[in-house]
C-alpha cells in the first residue's frame, strides 16, 4: 500500500475517533506493525496526532523449547533411555544429542538417575522406578498459544530453563493532536510565487527558518579597498576647490621629475639606485622642454638667481634629457606651474592621486610602485600658516585632528614640513605626510610672478590604507597577490564622512 | 637621509644636560632631526652577527655604551658628527654663540702650498687644503673625524665621485706638495694598511679582487689614462685619490698637525667638505677655531688660498619673511630668532631687514627663503597661528578619471571583482607567455631594477590579471576580476617617447570556457557608456550612432596568438580596432600556471570619454 494512503486510512480513522490499536490498524491494512508506528511518530511530530502506550505481553516456547513440543521433555527422554542395566553417559549422550546433555542435568537433579561406579566404568542407572513428564502439556500448550491454568511455579522454573520466555511489546492507542487535520500539510520553507498566485499561503504552514545561520552571500563584484580610499580622497579634494591634474603620464623626463623642481644633478634621488631610468625611450630630446624655461632652469642651478646663490655646478642638459619613471606627482605639479605662468597666473588650487615608482626591493613595507596623493595651491601671499591651516582642514576630513609639524629638507620646499598627527587607533604620533612652501627657484624660472607663492604637501595612499583596515603587507593590497577574500570582505571607506 | 651614530652620553656632556629619551625626541623634532634608533656598539654587532648566522657571537671588547642614532636633513652637512649635533643644538638652546671661524695670522711665516700640474685637468681637476694645528684627539674624537669623513664621502661626495677627503700627519710629510696626474704604472707607494708597495694600477686590480669596500671607488678613475695623485716634497705620496692614501702619513690618535687635502670634479662641494671638516675639528686646535691656510697654485699659475671662512652676507626684507610665514614680527625679534640658527643677524637701521652673516657650516642656505625658513623653526612651526587661505577655486574631476571612476562601480556591479596589479612586470610576463614576440616597438624598458621582475612597462592589463588568478586559487570558481589601470606604450605623440593608455580588462576563470559571459560584459560596458551596436537596426540608437560617429561591433578573427583560435574577437568603434576578447590561449594559460579556463577581455577606454553629448573629452594633456 502506498504510504500516502496509508496515512490517508489512519488520519481518517483517527478523525473518526476509532483507532483503538495500532495493532489491528496494521493487521487490518497488511501492513507491518513498524511501519505503522513510523507514520505515527511523524504525525507526531507534526503535532497531528497523540500516541497512548498499551502494554502486551504473552508467554512463548523459546526455540530451546520447541524441540521438545510435542516429543517428550529432555529429562523424561533420559530416564527412559535408561535401560536396567544403565548405560555410559557418552552413550546416552551419543543416542539423545542435545536432549540428552540437558536432560541428564534435569534428570540428576530430579533424582530420578544416579551415577553407578560399582561395575568399574561409571553408568547412568535409574533411581526410580517410573516419571511423569509435567513439562511437555505446558509446552504444548504454549506452542499452541494456550497460556490457560498453568501452574505459576512450573512455569518459572521452565522460565529458568530458558525453555520457555515472556515476550512484551507495545502497541497505541491514537488520538487527535492539537493540529489535527484528515491531510498532513507539507510545511513549505519559503513563501512562493505560486502561493501568492494561488492563496495556499493562507493554509501553508511554514518550516521553522534557523534563524541562528548566516545568510547566503550576495553574488556580484567588488571594488578594490585601496581605489575605495582614492575615491574618497578625490572627493574631499573636489570638495575643498581642488582640481584634478592630469597625472597619466609615468614616463617623465629627469627635467620636469628634478630639474624643473631645482633638484641638483648629483642629488642622491637621481641615482640609479632610487630611480627607474629607462632605457628605451632613454631620453627626451631637450627640444621638446621649453627654451627659454630651460636655460632659466639651467643658470638658476648653475649661478643661482631671483635672489639665489645656486648651487654652484656644471649643469648638464645630457642629465636632464635622462628618461625615468616619474618619482613623485610633483613630476606633474612643476608641468601644471609652469603651464599655469604660461597661461597668465590665476589662483588655482590642484590636486592628484597617481602612481610613483622606486627602484626599491620590495617587502612588506615596501613595494617599486605606490601612490602619491598631493595637493597644491598656488597664490599671491600664501603663508607658511596658510599652509598649516590648510593641511588642518585637509586632515580634519580624514579624522585626523591632532597634528604637528616638524622641520624637514626637501631640495625643492623651503620652508619644508613633516606632518605627524596623532593616530587613535595605534594611540601614536605617526607620519601622515610632508609638506612646504616651494622655493622661489623653482617658481620663478617658470615665470610665475614674484609675490606668488604656491603651498604644498603630499602623503601615500597605501599607508593610510593599511592603517584603515588594518593590513600589514602591503603586497595583499596592492599588486597580483592581493587577497581577493579580504578584498570580498572590505568595508566601504568612511574616510570623509 | 644621513643617519649618525653618537655616543648618548658624550653628547649629554656636550650639550651640558642629561635628557630623557623622550626630552631628548622632543628636541629634535623641534629642531628637525629625529632620533631614529637607541642602541649600543655590542647591539649593533651582535644584529649583525645574527644576520651572518654565524653561531656563537663573540661580542668581545664591543661596548654596551648607548648610541643614539640621529637622522639627519640631507642639506645639513654640518651635523654629520657628535661635534656638529652638539653645537648646533647648544646655539639652537641658546647655550652657546656660534664660533667664529678664523684664518691662522701668516704674516712672516710660510704658508703651505700646492701645486696643481695640468694633466689633473683629465682627471679630477680641483683640489682645496687646509691645516689644522696643535689638535687633540683622543679615541672618541679621532673616531668622529674618520667618521665624519666617511659620512661626506657618502651624501655630499656622492661616494667620492665629486669630492674624496684625505688627511694627513703633517709631521711625516713635507710641503710643497704637489697634486698631479701619472700614468697608473708610474704610482708607486705603500698603501693604507698594506705592508708592501704597489703600483696603481695593480693596486686598484688587488681592491677589485680583494676590498668590498674599497673596490666601488675604483671605476671612478680606473678608465682614464692618467691617476692622479698628491706627492710631497720628497716625493712621497700622501693619496691617490678617491681610493686610497698612503700608509707613510697616515695619521695616528699622536698626530698634532693635520694636513687636510680635498680633491674634487665639482669646486663649490669641494670647498663645502673641506669648511665642513675645518669647521667641526677646529674646536680642537691649539687655538679653537683657528685654522691654517694652504695656497693652492693651479695650473695657470694663480694662486687660492683654502680654506675661504668669510661668511656670506645676506640683506633679508622683513616683510618678506613676515609675508611668507605668516607673522608680524620686527627686524631685531628676526635677529634673535636667526641667532639661534647659527646664523648672526642684525636689524639694518630702518627695520626693513636683517643683514645675515650665513656662516661656513651653513651651506644649505642659497636664497632668503631659507633664511624665512630658519625663522619659522626658531619660532617654532607649532607656535603658527593657523590660518585658511582666502583662495576661490572651483573644484574639478579630470573628465577621463571621473568616467573610470563610474565605469569600475558598472563593472562591479556587473559581477566583477576589481583588481590593481602593478605597472611594471617582467619581458616574458609581457611577451613570451602571452606568446607575443617582442618586435621593440611597444614597450617602454628599465635600465636597472633592484628586482628582476620590473623589466618592462606593461603593454597590456592582461598579465597583471591573470597572475591575479594564479595567486587566488584557492577562490571558489568561477572568479570574474577587472582592473582599470594605465598600459605604457612606445609613443612618437609625446616628447618622452611614451605615453599612457587608460585600458579596462576583465577576465573570467572557470571550469568551462565562456565565451558568451566575457561577450556581455563588452555589451554591458558599452550599453553604460552610450555606445550603441553598428548593427543594431533599433531607429532610435541611430541619433547616438550620429552624435558619436558611429556605434560599436566585433568581428572575429584570430589575429592574437595570446587567444584561442576561433574563439577571439576584435572590437571596433567607429571602425578603428579598441580592444578584443575571447578565451585564452591554453598554452598562455600554462605559462601563467593556471589549471581552468580564462575569457578576458582588453578594451581601450580613451576613445569613450567623451561629455553627455558625445563631444570628445582631451584624455592626454600633458
Amino acid at each position: 500500500m502506498a504510504a500516502l494512503q496509508l496515512e490517508t486510512d489512519l488520519l481518517a480513522q483517527v478523525g473518526a475517533g476509532q483507532l483503538a490499536d495500532s495493532a489491528e490498524f496494521a493487521k487490518a491494512h497488511n501492513v507491518d506493525h513498524q511501519a505503522v508506528v513510523g507514520l505515527l511518530k511523524s504525525l507526531v511530530m507534526a503535532d497531528m496526532v497523540v500516541m497512548e502506550a498499551i502494554e502486551h505481553s504473552r508467554l512463548t516456547v523459546t526455540p530451546a523449547g520447541q524441540l521438545y513440543v510435542g516429543v517428550a521433555a529432555p529429562e523424561v527422554q533420559v530416564f527412559n533411555a535408561v535401560p536396567a542395566e544403565g548405560i555410559t553417559l557418552a552413550d546416552l549422550k551419543t543416542q539423545l544429542g542435545v536432549a540428552g546433555d540437558v536432560g541428564f542435568k534435569q534428570a540428576m537433579q530430579n533424582k530420578w538417575v544416579g551415577i553407578d561406579k560399582s561395575g568399574g566404568e561409571p553408568k547412568v542407572v535409574r533411581k526410580v522406578e517410573s516419571v511423569q513428564d509435567t513439562v511437555l502439556p505446558i509446552l504444548n500448550a504454549l506452542a499452541a498459544g494456550q497460556e490457560g491454568s498453568i501452574n505459576e511455579a512450573e512455569l518459572m522454573a521452565l522460565m529458568r530453563r530458558k525453555l520457555v520466555a515472556k515476550e512484551a511489546w507495545k502497541t497505541w492507542k491514537v488520538s487527535k493532536g492539537p493540529c489535527f487535520a484528515l491531510q498532513r500539510k507539507k510545511a513549505a520553507t519559503e513563501l512562493t510565487t505560486d502561493m501568492l498566485q494561488s492563496g495556499a499561503w493562507r493554509d501553508t504552514t511554514f518550516k521553522p527558518y534557523n534563524f541562528d545561520a548566516l545568510g547566503l552571500p550576495p553574488s556580484g563584484g567588488h571594488l578594490h579597498p585601496l581605489l575605495k580610499v582614492r575615491t574618497q580622497f578625490r572627493k574631499i579634494f573636489t570638495q575643498m576647490g581642488f582640481e584634478e591634474m592630469p597625472t597619466n603620464n609615468y614616463v617623465e623626463s629627469s627635467f620636469w621629475n628634478f630639474d624643473a623642481l631645482f633638484q641638483p644633478q648629483q642629488h642622491p634621488a637621481r641615482d640609479a639606485h632610487d630611480t627607474f631610468f629607462l632605457t628605451k625611450p632613454a631620453a627626451t630630446p631637450a627640444s621638446n622642454f621649453p627654451a627659454d624655461y630651460l636655460e632659466r632652469v639651467k643658470q638658476t642651478h648653475q649661478h643661482g638667481g631671483f635672489g639665489s646663490i645656486g648651487y654652484g655646478y656644471d649643469w648638464k642638459v645630457a642629465e636632464a634629457e635622462k628618461n625615468l619613471l616619474r618619482t613623485h606627482t610633483t613630476a606633474v605639479s612643476s608641468r601644471m606651474l609652469y603651464r599655469l605662468a604660461q597661461e597668465g597666473f590665476h589662483p588655482a588650487k590642484y590636486f592628484s592621486i597617481d602612481r610613483v615608482f622606486r627602484n626599491e626591493a620590495i617587502d612588506r613595507t615596501h613595494l617599486a610602485e605606490f601612490h602619491q596623493i598631493e595637493g597644491v595651491v598656488c597664490d599671491y601671499g600664501l603663508t607658511l600658516s596658510d599652509l598649516i591651516g590648510t593641511l588642518q582642514q585637509f586632515f580634519d576630513r580624514l579624522g585626523l585632528k591632532k597634528l604637528r609639524f616638524k622641520p624637514a629638507f626637501n631640495p625643492y620646499t623651503e620652508p619644508s614640513m613633516e606632518i605627524f598627527s596623532y593616530s587613535e587607533q595605534l594611540e601614536k604620533w605617526i607620519e601622515v605626510g610632508n609638506s612646504g612652501m616651494f622655493r622661489p627657484e623653482m617658481l620663478r624660472p617658470m615665470g610665475l610672478p614674484e609675490g606668488v607663492n604656491v603651498i604644498a604637501w603630499g602623503l601615500g595612499l597605501e599607508r593610510p590604507t593599511m592603517i584603515l583596515y588594518q593590513v600589514d603587507n602591503i603586497r595583499d593590497l596592492f599588486g597580483h597577490k592581493v587577497s581577493l577574500s579580504m578584498v570580498r570582505k572590505n568595508a566601504i571607506c568612511r574616510l570623509g564622512l | 637621509m644621513p643617519v649618525v651614530g653618537v655616543n648618548r652620553d658624550k653628547l649629554f656632556e656636550a650639550l651640558g644636560q642629561k635628557y630623557t629619551e623622550e626630552e631628548f625626541e622632543e628636541l629634535c623634532f623641534e629642531y628637525g632631526i629625529e632620533l631614529d634608533d637607541v642602541t649600543s656598539e655590542k647591539e649593533m654587532l651582535r644584529k649583525e652577527l645574527a644576520a651572518r648566522t654565524t653561531g656563537a657571537a663573540d661580542l668581545g671588547e664591543a661596548s654596551e655604551e648607548v648610541i643614539y642614532k640621529i637622522d639627519i636633513p640631507a642639506n645639513r652637512y654640518d651635523m654629520l658628527c657628535l661635534e656638529g649635533i652638539a653645537r648646533s643644538l647648544n646655539i639652537f638652546r641658546q647655550r652657546e654663540t656660534p664660533p667664529l671661524y678664523r684664518l691662522a695670522d701668516m704674516a712672516g711665516k710660510q704658508m703651505v702650498r700646492m701645486t696643481v700640474k695640468p694633466e689633473t685637468a683629465l682627471v679630477r681637476p680641483f683640489v682645496v687644503c687646509a691645516v689644522l694645528r696643535g689638535i687633540e684627539f683622543d679615541s672618541v674624537r679621532y673616531n668622529s673625524f674618520i667618521d665624519l669623513q666617511d659620512k661626506l664621502h657618502q651624501n655630499l661626495c656622492r661616494q667620492r665621485t665629486l669630492v674624496a677627503v684625505g688627511t694627513h700627519d703633517l709631521a711625516k710629510i713635507r710641503g710643497p706638495f704637489t697634486y698631479e696626474a701619472l700614468p697608473p704604472e708610474d704610482i708607486r707607494f705603500v698603501p693604507l694598511k698594506q705592508t708592501r708597495e704597489f703600483n696603481a694600477r695593480e693596486l686598484l686590480q688587488h681592491y677589485l679582487a680583494n676590498d668590498q669596500k674599497l673596490k666601488k671607488f675604483v671605476p671612478i678613475i680606473q678608465n682614464s689614462l692618467v691617476y692622479p695623485a698628491i706627492y710631497d716634497a720628497d716625493r712621497t705620496l700622501l693619496s691617490l685619490p678617491p681610493v686610497i692614501n698612503g700608509a707613510h702619513s697616515a695619521i695616528s690618535l699622536d698626530t698634532r698637525d693635520v694636513f687636510i687635502e680635498c680633491t674634487a670634479t665639482d669646486l663649490t662641494k669641494a670647498k663645502i667638505v673641506l669648511n665642513t671638516v675645518v669647521a667641526m675639528f677646529s674646536q680642537y686646535c691649539s687655538t679653537p677655531f683657528e685654522i691654517e691656510p694652504v695656497e693652492v697654485v693651479d695650473a695657470l699659475g694663480d694662486t687660492q688660498v683654502y680654506p675661504q671662512l668669510d661668511t656670506r652676507q645676506m640683506d633679508v626684507a622683513v616683510p618678506y619673511i613676515n609675508s611668507c610665514i605668516g607673522l608680524e614680527l620686527q627686524a631685531d625679534k628676526i635677529a634673535q630668532l636667526l641667532s639661534k640658527m647659527q646664523l648672526s643677524a642684525a636689524a639694518a637701521p630702518d627695520g626693513s631687514s636683517v643683514v645675515v652673516q650665513v656662516p661656513i657650516t651653513r651651506s644649505d642656505v642659497l636664497h632668503a627663503c631659507d633664511v624665512m625658513e630658519d625663522v619659522a623653526i626658531a619660532y617654532g612651526y607649532n607656535n603658527l597661528v593657523k590660518t585658511v587661505p582666502s583662495t576661490v577655486t572651483a573644484g574639478k574631476e579630470l573628465p577621463l578619471n571621473q568616467m573610470c571612476e563610474l565605469l569600475r562601480g558598472e563593472c562591479a556591479m556587473a559581477g566583477f571583482t576589481e583588481v590593481l596589479t602593478w605597472a611594471l612586470c617582467s619581458h616574458a610576463e609581457n611577451f613570451s607567455k602571452l606568446r607575443q614576440q617582442d618586435d621593440g616597438t611597444t614597450a617602454a624598458c628599465i635600465g636597472n631594477p633592484a628586482t628582476a621582475e620590473f623589466e618592462v612597462c606593461r603593454t597590456s592589463l592582461l598579465p597583471g590579471a591573470l597572475k591575479t588568478l594564479a595567486a587566488n586559487k584557492d577562490i571558489p570558481l568561477p572568479v570574474k576580476l577587472f582592473e582599470v589601470s594605465d598600459v605604457i606604450l612606445l609613443s612618437s605623440q609625446k616628447g618622452c617617447g611614451a605615453e599612457n593608455r587608460r585600458r579596462l580588462v576583465a577576465v573570467l576563470c572557470d571550469r568551462a570556457a565562456s565565451f558568451e559571459v566575457i561577450h556581455g560584459l563588452l555589451n554591458r560596458v558599452m550599453e553604460v557608456l552610450q555606445v550603441p551596436y553598428a548593427a543594431d537596426p533599433d531607429p532610435t540608437l541611430q541619433r547616438q550612432r550620429q552624435l558619436l560617429g558611429g556605434g560599436y561591433d566585433w568581428r572575429a578573427d584570430d589575429n592574437s596568438p595570446a587567444f584561442f583560435p576561433g574563439r577571439h574577437a576584435s572590437v571596433f568603434f567607429r571602425d578603428r580596432r579598441v580592444g578584443e576578447f575571447g578565451i585564452v590561449h591554453p598554452e598562455v594559460l600554462e605559462a601563467f600556471e593556471l589549471n581552468n579556463t580564462v575569457a578576458a577581455l582588453e578594451l581601450d577606454l580613451e576613445p569613450f570619454c567623451f561629455d553627455q553629448l558625445g563631444r570628445p573629452m582631451e584624455t592626454q594633456i600633458l
